[in-house]
């Protein structure tokens, strides 16, 4: 079957696509959009978080033709198109919060909602919005330095535009 | 495999009549992995995801139901279940946020749990403890079924569904009392409970409801440790004098709480193990809810 849907600001199609694929393999095989990664297939990992109508989902759990006609939004589309990285990401840069980075793609989709939702988390609201999200290398540390570095950056930048 | 996507509720029904072994997918969280595993490749899948009712959730009174009554969509992820009906639906609420992760909690749904019919979903102990007035409305092309929660479940992951039914709603009466949810894990985020209970006191009409998750073939109620407590408040006046329940009472609670049980040993527990932490749940939730419900009589008077 042919799914049409927007994909990080952007038309897609992707043609053949077999009826009990998930949106994570169409992300991956069909449209060229690899950041998303592939471990668990069953929601236990994290690693292939997107945002589907602005909400982050594991995209493994979603089947490629549920979202005919709507909104996704991958880690490829979280840096603005000029390609200056978005905050998050740059934080994980500077906090050395990546080690192997197969979990990093999911984990800037869920922390970059976290930020949205609430620019100054707890460390305890921090752990509960990435508990979805496994990484085998860090131990969490420095991850939680970059959820934390990016919402003080957040912050500031907020308080310089008032 | 087909793929079949309905625009409306309507479609849904006709395309289910057509293709009764259609899986119905809404969430995602449990079919597809099934499917990615290759454990299970039905004939077609049933997408739900655009039928915008499934989602709503409305607040009215219903026939066969007292007071106020929470008409919960099929498809309400349980993220919303705790952002909006905490106060409505503490029991559900909590239970829902045990379930998975943040991003799972974004798609899953009461609706997924009670088609799965997973003795470990972790709505079920919350719907059987929110009384025995709780109904899902299934709804096929012949027409609309109310099924008491009681009646829903009928084995391991088997429902009472006819394979023209979907799931529409569950109506589940509005909290008149405290209620709890508790649940064992190895952790607290991404487990499947190894055991889980659900409790609810009912003020109003002098009951307790309890729920038992993954301690038997199906969700199940623990029927002699619920007529056990209530008996015991209603006799010594308990509910209008917000006095202690004592320690010999809660004792007893918990002990036929982990009677009701039948678990197994399997990878995540032992028998042994699921009866005796359903004992400790049930005593600590008792206490919990109590405690709420005399404060709440205190701060009344």
């Amino acid at each position: 079957m042919r799914v049409t849907f927007t994909a990080n600001g952007r038309e897609v199609e992707a043609d053949d696509v077999w009826e009990g694929e998930s949106l994570l393999f169409m992300l991956r095989e069909r449209l060229g959009l690899p950041g998303s990664k592939n471990a668990c297939e069953q929601g236990e990992c994290g690693s292939c978080t997107v945002y589907l109508d602005g909400a982050p989902v594991c995209s493994c759990l979603v089947a490629a033709g549920q979202v005919q006609d709507r909104e996704v939004r991958t880690v490829e589309g979280l840096a603005d198109p000029q390609g200056s990285l978005d905050e998050v990401q740059q934080a994980f840069v500077d906090a050395g919060a990546v080690q192997c980075g197969f979990c990093t793609p999911g984990l800037l989709v869920q922390s970059h909602d976290l930020l949205e939702r609430n620019p100054q988390p707890s460390d305890n609201d921090i752990r509960e919005a990435l508990s979805g999200n496994l990484c085998r290398c860090t131990g969490y540390e420095k991850i939680m330095d970059a959820v934390r570095l990016a919402s003080a950056r957040k912050c500031s930048s907020s308080e310089v535009a008032q | 495999m087909e793929f079949l996507r309905p625009a409306t509720w309507d479609e849904a029904l006709a395309a289910k009549a057509e293709h009764p072994s259609a899986l119905p997918i809404s969430g995602g969280t449990d079919v597809m992995v099934e499917l990615n595993f290759d454990r299970h490749r039905p004939s077609a899948l049933l997408d739900l995801n655009r039928i915008s009712e499934l989602t709503a959730w409305e607040s009215g009174r219903y026939e066969g139901q007292e007071g106020e009554v929470i008409r919960l969509g099929a498809a309400v992820p349980y993220a919303r279940i705790t952002r909006e009906l905490s106060t409505e639906l503490p029991g559900l609420s909590l239970a829902g946020n045990t379930v998975g992760s943040p991003q799972i909690r974004n798609r899953g749904s009461v609706g997924g749990n009670l088609g799965g019919a997973s003795p470990a979903g972790d709505a079920h102990p919350a719907l059987l403890a929110a009384g025995r007035d709780v109904l899902v409305e299934a709804e096929s092309v012949r027409g609309t079924r109310l099924i008491p929660i009681d009646e829903f479940y009928v084995g391991v992951k088997r429902n009472s569904l006819e394979p023209d039914e979907l799931i529409r709603a569950v109506r589940i009466p509005v909290a008149d009392g405290p209620q709890q949810f508790s649940k064992i894990g190895t952790r607290n985020a991404m487990v499947i409970a190894v055991c889980a209970f659900g409790i609810a006191l009912h003020p109003k009409n002098g009951t307790v409801g309890t729920g038992i998750g993954s301690a038997a073939p199906t969700p199940r109620r623990a029927v002699d440790a619920e007529e056990f407590i209530g008996g015991e408040l209603a006799e010594r006046g308990l509910w209008q004098s917000g006095g202690l329940i004592g320690p010999a009472a809660i004792q007893r609670f918990g002990e036929l709480v982990a009677a009701a049980a039948s678990p197994i040993d399997d990878v995540r527990g032992t028998a042994a193990y699921r009866r005796h932490a359903l004992a400790v749940m049930a005593r600590r939730t008792l206490t919990w809810t109590w405690n709420e419900y005399t404060q709440s009589l205190r701060s009344a008077a």
